[in-house]
Formats: structure tokens, C-alpha cells, sequence
């Protein structure tokens, strides 16, 4: 039996797209949209964060894409998208009241619910902001039951910072500190220039009772991954999100196999220890 | 039929003459089933549908190494003492290329649903116990516990088999080291074994299903004996003594502890990646996704098309694909092959059909490779 | 003014300066002061003589690329606890680049050319501070290199 795992009903097939409405565009930045879309008939959608969806635009294509809202409003799907492809560009020309196809919640996500009492570090990286987005609502929806919450943003510029709002509104938040760090910028440039690993050198929070959550460009997750180890942290408390091609998401298809997993299935998050052999062995 | 005779058909083993074939194919038809078995097409055994009449091609053996397959015609009548061709029962259940959903524009976007047209049920005539090990496999990739492969499934269920025990081997053949071979002991509907000598020549029948019993409530058969059984077992024993390749039993361990070993990118130097190995492979899966728009602007369709691994674009994420080498290609074939499958699906997805040795264009050998990292083990030729 | 005795227990509680003797501190103590910086204000430009080091104590500092027709380009910035400039360990002990303070900077100053002679006759207190500031380099060098990569960089590909 197919069980979607958004609604908890029986699907007849796993393949078939919903058709959803775009009711909300936001232009995040010159390459990145964020989409709030409704399901036809008002159903909720119901996601754990960190998990994706694959994304149909009609007759071009269908790739996946992690959940960008918040799991405590489920009547708006949210994704946010970077244009990457001609998929990924025909949902940048989207209008409201255009309709898209939309299979799941796929995968396994962020494991907000086993870390807590723990301090969180979310280490993002660029879009990689967008995955972790959910997790960083639901660990502050239930603040009290977290230690110490740090996030820490790498950018390439300070134009190019994901969510710009928000991170002010995070930053001005008295139980959560935030740092951003970019890779370079022009003069008057108030903040950090670097990269995030030195955040993770300077942040706060105990090593041996913390769990990081780490999204972003593969090379920025290894060195990220190596920064936390190098503070304490058991890498079997630091998680990270594995980007692999999909076409399915079902484990049908194959183009995701990573080792003894499908990215699919048993990822995109993955606690690091779990995979870090495979993660470490060079494919050229 | 009175429950007796059901019963004994069920249980019994049988013989039939070898023309009994016809017989069987023809009530297979007219139970509703396109007949798939073995032709003599392009120099080579293919599968491909009987008309009622037609029976298997008789006479042929096959010549099979590492890049070399030869079909020899023989007078002697035999059916089945070839072993296995390029094509295998796969195209039928997964085929290499399957519309799966069409969508069409309507007012307020548009619809997605499948063309509904019902499965076909095909009949497998001729399956090697490889083969049938082969189906078994691909059972637990089109469902795998939280989704089902809906048209893969509705074909499956519908699906009838007609296994062959293998009376030789290939110099290719490695089943019996996979334990999948010559026999199948499972996943059959009707099992047929060829015996062959001092001028005796019959098919052993045996049933594996009710759907397998009812068939043969058709046919005419005769109770098999004592003697008759012990020719069958000591064919396929005979067999599985003629292979000459034997993969280790520790390959799962064996690879999955030198991903990081220097003989991948001497592989990688032969390889072509070309992908021939996991089109003739009976396990391989890989399947891409292709979204096509006809002259119709208002209409639109989904298909799906055997992939491989060997295809740098199969790797393929934003920004470039993972694997750019040939060598890592490879090795992402072989380690899921024989490793990792293990941890998705509690088996090897390798059942020692040797097809993969036979088409591979330069020869690369599944066991031999496996073997020689096993072998370099001992001078641990690491590096990073 | 600090006298040197309040400096050497300053300088004691640097996490830079973690571990090293007594009287290396006091060595240390002997060459620095206090300093302060508005925001706006340039600690050093490229090309000039390097003969100071400084230790920020609070506030941050952009190190900056001078490009002509442009705004300078940031490529590194420093805050609180860091420190700031490693050139006066090198020869020809020039700046390579400016540093502008972001905010207000307060910092400890250290006569790097006092320094350096002691460096050159006493090599256990040259050893010790050129372990520290090739660590400083190291993971200078390491973030520069990192940030080559352009790993957050748009990649438009038609194959997708």
C-alpha cells in the first residue's frame, strides 16, 4: 500500500502529481523565488522539516525540492527555489493562480524532535538555508526545550543573503544567536567576511551536549562537519543533507544510491557518522 | 477433475515428450497469456512472443567469454543446452522504455492521470533459474515496503513462469557460486528439466503454483520416475561442476572495504562506459524520468527509460556530475551490485548470469575484478 | 596609562598568548599599549612598513583590497579577541593590504621591531611566537582557500 505520507492517505500511485495553486510569490533574490502554494481541495500538507518534494512543471520537468515553511501552518506549502536548470526556470515564471505538480513529503529530515535538550547549531551555507528553515521554526516554536540555539550563515555576498528579513528578526531575538558570513563584500559591509568554518571556531555552545544541524555546498558541509568535530562535537550528533540527482524519490530509479542508502529514502538528512566513509571516498 | 488428481499434479513430478511443448505454450495462450520464450533472432537467443503452433527453437548450444558470444547450431534436437542470451525476461516487466502518466490542460490548471489501459499478462517460457532469481529481485525494488511500482506490479502479479533447469554451463555462468543456479527452487509456475541420454528424451514437469497445476490439469502427462528425477539432478549438478568462475562468498565484505583501493582506476582504463553491462544485466534498475510536450501545447507526458550508471549524466546534480570517471563509475556499479544492495534489500543483486562478463566490449570480468582486489588485499595497495 | 604590570596580567588573559612564560609576557607587556580606533579610521594601508601587531580587544576590522574604480573589497574581517596583522613577522615587513575599523576599535598594539630582536637572540621566545602566528596564517590561508572555490556560486546548467 502507497501511503502518502503528507496527508496519511492511501495513494493509488506514487508517480502522479498533485496539481497545486500558486497563491504566493516571493522574489528572495535575483535567482531565488520562494512559492506558497495550496492544495486543490484546501487539504493540509503535513511535512517533518528538512523533508522535499519533487516539483512538476507542466511538460518541462520534475525535480526535487526541500520544504521551505513551517510544519505549524500546514494549509501553505512553502518552497523556495533557485534557478538552476529549465525546470527550475519555468517555476521562476510562474504567476499566482498558476498550477504545479507537486508528489510527496519525500525523505527523512531534520530529527528536530530527538535533540532536545541539547544546544542546536544550524550551520547553512547559501540556499542551504532553505532546508533548514522549517527546523530553525520548530526548534524556536519550542524554545524552552533546547539549550543554547546558535545559526550560523555563509553567503557568497552580502547581496546574495537568503531570507534577509528573517535573519534580522532572528538576529534581534534574545535567545538565539545569530552570525553571517560572507565570502567577500565591498567596503561598508558591516558583518563578517569569511567562511562559516570560523564561525563554528568562535560560536558558543557545548560541544559535548550539542546536536548541528548542516546544510549547504558538499565542500562547505565537509569543512563544516570538520570545525564541529575539531570544538568536541560527536559527528554522530551533527547532521547534514546530501544532495544526490533524483528522479523518483521512490527508490525506483536508482540515480540516488549513495552506498547502502537511497538519498531518497533514508536521506536527504543523514546523521554524519552514518555515512561519513562514503561521504570522505573520492569519486574522481 | 476430482481433488485426488488435483492434488497429484500439484505434488507429483511428471514427464512429457518434447513436443509436449506445443501443448503447453498453446494452453498458455488460451488461458489468456502472450507467450514469451526463446527465438533464434540476430544470431542470438532472444525472448520474444509465440503465436499458438510455435514452439522453442530446437538444436542450439551457445559459445559464451569475457566479450565473445556464439549460437552453434546442432542435429541433435535438444532444447535447451544453450544458456542465456543479451535480452532477459526484464524488458517485459520493466520495459526499457514506458509511458508512465499523461497530464492535459484544463481551466484551472491541469490533470494528471494514467491511460488505464490494463496490464498485459505475459507467460516466461524458458526462464533460467537465474533468471527467476532475477525476477525475485526486482520484486523487492518495485516494492519496497513504503511504495509499489504500480505498473511493474500489475504486469508481476499477472505474470506466469515457465522456469528451465540448466543442464550446462557457459564459461560465463557463475550461478551456482550466487545460489541462484542451475535449478530454481522457487518462483516458478511450472519447472521444466531436460533429460537427455542413450536416446531417451523428455521434459520432466513439475508444478510450482496452483496456476502452475491448473495448466498442467491440461497436458498430457505421464508419472515421472525414481530414475527420471535422479537424470534431472545429476544435469544440474553437472552444471554447476562445469563453472569455472566462482564469485567469493565475502565479495559484499571485500568491496565495501576498499572503496578507496587502487585497482578502480586500473578497471577504469578499460572501461568503456558503455553501459552494455547494465543493459543486459537482469537486476539493474536505473530508470530516468522524461517529461515530453507534444505539438499539443495543452497536452504533456511522462517517461520513464532504462538508465545506467555508466552515463556521466546519471550523477548529475546542480552545478556538474559526481561521478566524472570512468573508474568511479564502475566501481558504483560493482559495490551496489554486490555490496550494497545487501543493506537495501537483504541480498546480492548479482545471480551469476554472467551476461555482464559476455557483452562487455573489452571483457571485464565481475568475478575477476572482485577477485583481484580480494586477492590484493594482502599487499593492502591503498591509496587516498 | 597602563603601567606594566596591569599590562602583563592584561596580556596574560589573551587567548592568543595562552601558555607562554611569564617572562615572555613580560617581554610582551614591555612592547605594547593600548590603542583606540574610530569607526572609519584606517589602523594600517598597503605598502607601509609593518613594525606593529594588534590583538582586538573589542570592536572589528576590515582588511581590504584597494581596487581602483571600485569599492575596497573586503576579504577578510576581525573581530574581538583576534588578531590583526602578521606581516611584521615577515620579511620585507610591508602591508599587504588596509585595515579599516568597522566600529569603534580598542586593541593592544605591540612594537613588532622590539619584538623581532628579541626573536632573533632568544629562540625560545622566536619559537613561540611564530608557532602562533603560523596558526593565525594557517587558518588564514585555509578560509582564503576555501572561499576559491566559490562554492555558493550561481551554476545555471541547461541539463537539469
Amino acid at each position: 500500500m502507497n501511503v502518502h505520507p503528507g496527508t496519511a492517505k492511501p495513494v493509488e500511485d506514487p508517480m502522479l502529481p498533485l496539481t497545486y495553486e500558486v497563491v504566493g510569490i516571493k522574489k528572495e533574490l535575483p535567482d531565488t523565488v520562494t512559492l506558497d502554494l495550496r492544495a486543490p481541495n484546501g487539504m493540509p500538507f503535513e511535512f517533518e522539516p528538512g523533508q522535499f518534494n519533487m516539483l512538476y512543471a507542466f511538460g518541462v520537468g520534475e525535480i526535487p525540492i526541500s520544504i521551505s515553511g513551517d510544519t505549524s501552518d500546514p494549509m501553505q506549502l512553502v518552497h523556495t527555489i533557485r534557478v538552476v536548470g529549465k525546470v527550475s526556470q519555468a517555476f521562476a515564471k510562474l504567476k499566482e493562480g498558476d498550477s504545479i505538480g507537486v508528489r510527496g513529503p519525500y525523505g527523512v529530515g531534520w530529527p528536530v524532535n530527538n535533540i532536545k535538550g541539547s544546544d542546536v547549531v544550524i550551520v547553512g551555507g547559501g540556499l542551504g538555508l532553505a532546508p533548514l528553515r522549517p527546523a530553525i521554526y520548530s526548534v524556536l516554536a519550542n524554545r524552552g526545550q533546547f539549550g543554547n540555539v546558535v545559526i550560523l550563515y555563509g553567503a557568497r555576498t552580502p547581496n546574495d543573503l537568503l531570507f534577509e528579513e528573517q535573519l534580522h528578526e532572528w538576529r534581534g531575538r534574545f535567545d538565539l544567536h545569530l552570525d553571517v558570513i560572507v565570502d567577500r563584500a565591498e567596503a561598508g559591509w558591516p558583518g563578517r567576511v569569511g567562511v562559516v568554518t570560523q564561525l563554528i571556531d568562535h560560536a558558543v555552545f557545548d560541544p559535548e551536549e550539542t546536536a548541528a544541524l548542516v546544510c549547504g555546498p558538499e565542500i562547505m558541509m565537509r569543512y563544516a562537519v570538520q570545525a564541529l568535530a575539531d570544538r568536541g562535537v560527536d559527528t554522530k550528533n551533527v547532521y547534514v543533507s546530501m544532495e544526490r540527482n533524483m528522479h523518483c524519490a521512490l527508490g525506483f530509479c536508482g540515480h540516488c544510491q549513495f552506498g547502502g542508502t537511497f538519498v531518497c529514502r533514508d536521506g536527504p538528512v543523514f546523521a554524519y557518522d552514518t555515512i561519513s566513509e562514503l561521504f570522505t571516498t573520492r569519486e574522481a | 477433475m476430482s481433488e485426488l488428481s488435483d492434488l497429484s499434479r500439484r505434488n507429483d513430478v511428471h514427464v512429457m515428450k518434447p513436443e509436449g511443448t506445443e501443448a503447453l505454450i498453446r494452453a498458455l495462450i488460451e488461458d489468456g497469456y502472450e507467450v514469451i520464450g526463446p527465438k533464434v533472432i540476430a544470431q542470438a537467443m532472444l525472448y520474444e512472443p509465440y503465436e499458438a503452433g510455435e514452439t522453442p527453437p530446437a538444436g542450439w548450444t551457445d559459445e559464451q567469454d569475457g566479450g565473445r558470444y556464439r549460437l552453434i547450431a546442432r542435429d541433435d534436437g535438444k532444447l535447451f543446452d544453450y544458456v542465456v542470451g543479451p535480452q532477459g525476461f526484464k524488458r517485459y516487466l520493466f520495459p526499457p522504455r514506458e509511458k508512465l502518466w499523461s497530464a492535459k490542460r484544463t481551466a484551472d490548471g491541469f490533470a494528471v492521470g494514467r491511460d488505464g489501459a490494463p496490464a498485459k499478462a505475459y507467460a516466461f517460457f524458458g526462464a533460467r533459474a537465474c533468471e527467476v532469481a532475477a525476477i525475485g529481485i526486482q520484486d523487492r525494488v518495485f516494492d519496497n515496503g513504503e511504495f509499489s511500482d504500480p505498473t511493474y506490479n500489475a504486469r508481476r502479479a499477472k505474470a506466469f513462469i515457465v522456469s528451465v533447469d540448466c543442464s550446462r554451463s557457459a564459461s560465463t555462468c557463475f550461478c551456482a557460486s550466487m545460489g541462484t543456479g542451475p535449478a530454481p527452487e522457487a518462483g516458478y509456475d511450472i519447472r521444466l528439466s531436460e533429460i537427455f541420454e542413450d536416446g531417451h528424451h523428455m521434459l520432466l514437469v513439475r508444478s510450482g503454483s496452483e496456476a502452475g497445476a491448473a495448466i498442467l490439469e491440461k497436458l498430457d502427462l505421464k508419472k515421472a520416475k525414481k530414475a527420471d528425477l535422479e537424470k534431472a539432478d545429476a544435469n544440474s549438478r553437472r552444471a554447476a561442476e562445469m563453472q569455472t568462475r566462482v564469485m567469493p562468498d565475502d565479495a559484499r565484505e571485500v568491496l565495501a572495504r576498499n572503496m578507496k583501493h587502487s585497482h578502480w582506476v586500473e578497471v577504469g582504463k578499460r572501461c568503456l562506459g558503455c553501459g552494455s553491462c547494465t543493459m543486459v544485466c537482469p537486476t539493474c534498475f536505473c530508470a530516468a524520468m522524461e517529461d515530453v510536450t507534444g505539438l499539443d501545447p495543452d497536452s504533456a507526458e511522462r517517461w520513464r527509460q532504462w538508465d545506467t550508471c555508466f552515463s556521466v549524466n546519471h550523477s548529475f546534480i546542480h552545478g556538474g556530475a559526481i561521478r566524472q570517471e570512468a573508474w568511479s563509475r564502475y566501481r558504483q556499479w560493482i559495490t551496489h551490485k554486490l555490496s550494497f544492495w545487501h543493506e537495501q534489500f537483504g541480498q546480492s543483486g548479482c545471480v551469476g548470469c554472467g551476461r555482464c562478463i559476455t557483452w562487455c566490449p573489452v571483457a571485464i570480468d565481475i568475478v575477476e575484478e572482485t577477485r583481484t582486489i580480494r586477492d590484493s588485499e594482502k599487499t593492502e595497495a591503498l591509496h587516498g | 596609562m597602563v603601567d606594566q604590570r596591569d599590562m602583563a596580567s592584561i596580556i596574560g588573559e589573551v587567548d592568543f598568548f595562552d601558555g607562554l612564560p611569564a617572562d615572555t609576557l613580560e617581554l610582551l607587556a614591555g612592547c605594547a599599549k593600548n590603542v583606540r580606533f574610530n569607526a572609519g579610521d584606517y589602523i594600517y594601508r598597503e605598502g607601509q612598513a609593518a613594525d606593529t601587531f594588534y590583538i582586538i580587544r573589542h570592536g572589528s576590522v576590515a582588511v581590504q583590497l584597494h581596487v581602483p574604480g571600485r569599492r575596497p573589497l573586503v576579504i577578510e574581517s576581525l573581530t574581538t579577541n583576534e588578531v590583526l596583522g602578521w606581516s611584521w613577522i615577515v620579511a620585507p615587513y610591508r602591508w599587504s593590504f588596509d585595515a579599516q575599523c568597522v566600529t569603534l576599535v580598542r586593541a593592544l598594539a605591540f612594537d613588532a621591531t622590539c619584538l623581532r630582536g628579541k626573536m632573533e637572540t632568544d629562540c625560545a621566545v622566536g619559537y613561540e611566537m611564530l608557532r602562533r602566528f603560523v596558526t593565525v596564517m594557517s587558518q588564514r590561508l585555509r578560509g582564503t582557500r576555501i572561499r576559491l572555490a566559490d562554492m555558493y556560486a550561481p551554476t545555471v546548467n541547461a541539463a537539469d
